[in-house]
């Protein structure tokens, strides 16, 4: 788990993931925002299925891809979260595909 | 000095066939090859194993290389990612489809069944995926594709395990020949004989022709593909289009490959080809209007190889015209890759048995010389 | 500083287009657009900062400032001279091309768009080495660096028994960070090889008298001080089923299991050399930091004319000197777009030589004591190599070895390696080296993928509509 420290303040706003809502703080990134949410792990391979968490968080390793609004393998750890924000796992082979 | 019965110089995938088909008939071969096997245009083109809308010369020669290629793994030992899914010309229009029956009409008349006319139901149950607009298209049913330098290699390793020695890294500074023996001097220095040489060395196989006193109008080109993130699987043939240039195919894998022969830049004295996006963003556009799916799909790489294109669009293929014990393959235009097999295989009766029964005079070194129209 | 807001507000060409907005492009922008070039400023993230000043001017601990230490605030020097500057800003965008003849493609929130540059600097920044271990792709292993910059971007730390683990001066900085943060690891395992010792003690006079001497030894006695520290570590292994649970290590020849929920790696940072690869700049084998570097001048101008490299993405030097490197890029464009008169170039960077080069001094020592050891750079057996396409150690030695693979690029075609959505920016260094290991030869003689445009993934309706002009757009739309 990952935790905010304690007298971290910020503007809070809501999110959604897989449809659930969630809180961030404004600044944060996607890939910051759903750790800090407790969910670790953001897809799954497409080659064996295995699953994977942010890692690099800086754009360089392409782990923490997650579909957001509705375009699918964004990276996660560089794209702002903004209220209302619609993002969705890559979990489940086959999952972010045809027609997206 | 060291000497061998023939000497190949470039490993594309012609030169490796070469090599392969020769050691076959038990000929002592030395390939040189100054980068690594499949550097270029054979490692890097879109591997499509096409006889559909060739040129008619082209046509026996790409018939009888189909026939290699269903039995590849019998020949090099390796699949070289060889599937026959078919490949189509997409149709987008009434005129389009009079186009397609015109030239399934020239291709009969040669003497060949394998183009055939597809409706609009046809072509969406075998690309579901194509955009409304497409009317249907031109098959040939028997295509597919390969995995372009998986198959360089496996010649090259199947060439060598059959005894030919493979020099890479090293180039070929210049050939000559006297009292009937060919002299080849290396960048190292080193020095190759032998009676016999396949100059199959791809956009620079003009230099050796024209030291030997027959200049050919080769251009060095550089097509560029792109490669895309993997997608659900929403194609299994390989497509093209009637009035567009496209090579674009569905890997088992996901991903998808966008071809078509458009050009970056080559630059064959530095050895370098770089991507041309902006000559991309028609390929692009092909492929965003004949499947709407593909418009949010990543292109991961793009890439370009080194090939050389004749003025006519077709390959050099058979005996120097100026001089014994040298035969050409090379200038194959964008389209050799099918050929590879089928081209080695006659080179070795060329070189073995003195002849062919395919027709390769369209080919010929000769119809570029001085007074002749290109 | 204009900040764009969108790729269709960029001008058409720039005199210099800086890439990268950490401490050498910062500074180089600021210094070239201060001495009268038409500037543009791109980066990757939402704010300046790069990495290592990474969001200096948004943090959330700006009210503790003491929990990222006085050399990260210096950061905000930096990124307020570029804000007072004429420079033109576009955050947040995608540079997904650098031709040789400088033609630069991008994008920003879906946009694409091609733009000249009479001359381009590239301050890539650095990466951090890869760290291939068995079970490091599961989920609970992250690198050091990745937790830095949750701390930076959020303010968040990791909570329950985390284990930090590799080498080098940030895995210290990163300890002592968390420490100041009141946020404890359960060990740090530390990977440095006990022999590099007496290659760094050659380079210990000029350590001495560097200015890395006093801030090592103190993040150091810190972090010993509350952090039990296991020293020679030779083996490391994320365990777990599906999740981090453990973490095994060899020491002093001994295996020992640690329970984990955050590992955290680090073995220091390589060159991001990518971009610079793809524009055709030459690059270079150094075989003293273990990465490639684009062959460049004391100017930082690379085998392409007009494109220069600053900062880590040149070699790493550590941010101070990326910025005097990125100062130095800014005197050689401006000198090369005509604007400085006769020798003021050399003129004004006599003195930034002069504090590089006390950078500098310090350098070798560093270099030598953290040279990850071979063990943790290659990969072998079942340990992935390449994480996009799950390629392991064992399948790169297989292909050197049955099929004749001699460099990264012929192993594309056999094991995808490297052609993931990553494009082999995070495998590339475990598969030059592990080629190279198996073949017995220096990487220098293996070579590095070849890269070309795009370096980022591109939609392909923004390729598609890239020459388009803005008639043909519209018709689209309408249509």
């Amino acid at each position: 788990m990952f935790q905010r420290l304690p007298d971290i303040r910020g503007d809070a706003l809501s999110f959604t993931i897989d449809g659930k809502a969630a809180q961030a703080r404004a600044g944060e990134t996607v890939a910051s925002a759903l750790l800090l949410a407790g969910v670790e792990t953001c897809r799954t391979t497409p080659v064996s299925g295995a699953p994977r968490a942010p890692y690099c968080l800086m754009g360089v390793c392409f782990e923490c891809l997650v579909t957001i609004d509705g375009r699918g393998n964004q990276q996660g750890c560089l794209v702002t979260v903004q209220d209302g924000m619609r993002v969705e796992t890559q979990i489940g082979r086959g999952k972010r595909e045809l027609g997206r | 000095m060291t000497g061998a019965d023939v000497l190949v110089i470039g490993g594309g995938l012609h030169g490796c066939s070469a090599a392969l088909h020769l050691a076959l008939k038990g000929v002592a071969v030395t390939l040189v090859e100054k980068d690594y096997v499949g550097r270029h245009a054979s490692g890097v083109n879109a591997g499509g194993v096409r006889r559909l809308g060739r040129a008619l010369p082209e046509i026996p020669l790409s018939v009888a290389s189909m026939e290699l290629w269903r039995r590849i793994e019998e020949l090099t030992d390796d699949d070289c990612g060889f599937e026959s899914h078919g490949q189509i010309k997409i149709a987008e229009s009434e005129e389009d489809l009079a186009k397609c029956r015109a030239r399934r009409a020239a291709v009969m008349e040669a003497g060949f069944a394998h183009e055939e006319i597809i409706g609009q139901d046809e072509l969406r149950a075998l690309a579901p995926a194509v955009s409304d607009h497409c009317v249907g298209g031109l098959i040939s049913r028997g295509d597919g594709a390969a995995l372009p330098f998986r198959t360089v290699q496996a010649f090259r390793n199947k060439a060598a395990r059959l005894g030919t020695r493979i020099i890479e890294g090293v180039a070929v500074r210049g050939v000559a020949r006297s009292g009937g023996i060919w002299t080849a001097t290396l960048a190292d220095g080193r020095r190759l004989q032998a009676p016999v040489v396949v100059n199959s060395a791809g956009a620079w196989a003009d230099r050796f022709a024209a030291a030997v006193g027959e200049p050919v109008p080769l251009e060095a080109v550089a097509p560029m593909l792109m490669i895309t993130e993997r997608r659900a699987p929403f194609l299994t043939p390989v497509v093209g289009a009637m009035s567009r240039t496209l090579s674009f195919k569905q890997f088992p894998n996901g991903t998808t490959l966008i071809g078509g022969g458009y050009l970056g830049r080559a630059d064959p004295d530095r050895n370098v080809a770089a991507v041309d996006v902006r000559a991309l963003a028609e390929n692009a556009r092909t492929v965003r209007d004949l499947f709407p799916v593909m418009r949010d799909a990543q292109i991961v790489r793009a890439w370009a190889g080194i090939e050389a294109r004749t003025p006519d669009g077709l390959p050099v293929i058979g005996p120097s015209a100026t001089e014994p014990g040298l035969l050409h393959s090379f200038g194959y235009s964008l389209h050799g890759f099918q050929l590879g097999p089928i081209v080695g295989s006659l080179l070795a009766e060329l070189i073995v048995h003195g002849r062919t029964n395919l027709p390769i005079e369209p080919f010929s070194i000769a119809r570029f010389a001085a007074g002749r129209p290109a | 500083m204009i900040e764009l807001g969108q790729v269709a507000h960029l001008d058409a060409s720039y005199d210099l287009v800086v890439i990268g907005a950490g401490p050498a492009g910062l500074a180089c922008a600021a210094q070239a657009s201060a001495g009268g070039a038409r500037t543009l400023l791109v980066d990757e993230n939402a704010a300046p900062g790069g990495q290592i000043y990474r969001s200096v001017g948004a943090t959330p601990l700006r009210a503790r400032r003491d929990i990222l230490g006085a050399d990260y605030w210096t950061g905000e020097e930096l990124a307020s001279s570029f804000a007072a500057s004429g420079a033109a800003y576009l955050a947040g965008a995608t540079v997904w091309q650098v031709s040789p003849e400088r033609e630069i493609g991008l994008s920003k929130d879906g946009s694409a768009r091609l733009i000249d540059a009479r001359h381009v600097v590239m301050a890539t920044g650095a990466l951090e080495r890869p760290f291939p271990i068995p079970g490091w792709t599961q989920p609970g292993v992250m690198t050091a660096g990745a937790a830095q910059i949750l701390l930076k971007t959020a303010g968040a730390t990791a909570t329950g028994r985390v284990v930090l683990a590799g080498s080098g001066p940030l895995l210290w900085l990163i300890a002592a960070q968390s420490l100041a943060a009141g946020r404890s690891f359960s060990a740090i395992l530390d990977t440095t090889p006990k022999a590099n010792w007496t290659a760094a003690l050659a380079h210990l006079p000029s350590f001495l008298a560097s200015p890395y001497l006093a801030k090592g030894l103190k993040l150091l006695r810190r972090v010993r001080r509350e952090i039990a520290v296991v020293s020679g570590v030779t083996a490391l292994e994320a365990e777990g089923d599906g999740r981090l649970e453990r973490v095994r290590y060899v020491a002093g020849g001994e295996t020992r299991t640690i329970g984990a929920d955050h590992l955290f790696l680090h073995q220091g940072v390589t060159p991001n050399v990518n971009m610079a690869s793809a524009a055709g700049c030459e690059l270079v084998w150094d075989d003293l930091q273990l990465c490639w570097r684009p062959k460049a001048d004391a100017w930082g101008r690379t085998s392409v004319p007009g494109i220069a490299v600053a900062g880590d993405g040149a070699g790493i030097a550590g941010a101070e000197a990326a910025a005097l490197r990125g100062s130095l890029a800014a005197l050689d464009a401006l000198d090369a777009l005509g604007l400085l008169p006769g020798d003021e170039k050399t003129r004004r960077a006599a003195p930034l030589r002069k504090t590089l080069a006390r950078y500098d001094r310090g350098r070798g020592f560093l270099d030598a004591l953290y040279r990850p050891a071979k063990s943790f750079r290659t990969a072998d057996g079942d340990t992935i190599a390449c994480r996009c396409e799950e390629v392991t150690g064992g399948q790169i030695r297989a292909a050197v070895a049955d099929l004749h693979v001699a460099g990264p690029n012929q192993l594309k075609s056999f094991l995808r390696c490297g052609m993931g959505p990553c494009q082999g920016r995070l495998c590339g260094l475990t598969v030059s080296e592990t080629i190279a290991d198996a073949r017995g030869v220096s990487p220098a003689d293996v070579g590095y993928y070849r890269l070309r445009s795009p370096v980022k993934p591109i939609t392909l309706a923004e390729i598609a509509t890239l020459d388009q002009t803005e008639a043909d757009v519209k018709a689209v739309a309408r249509g």
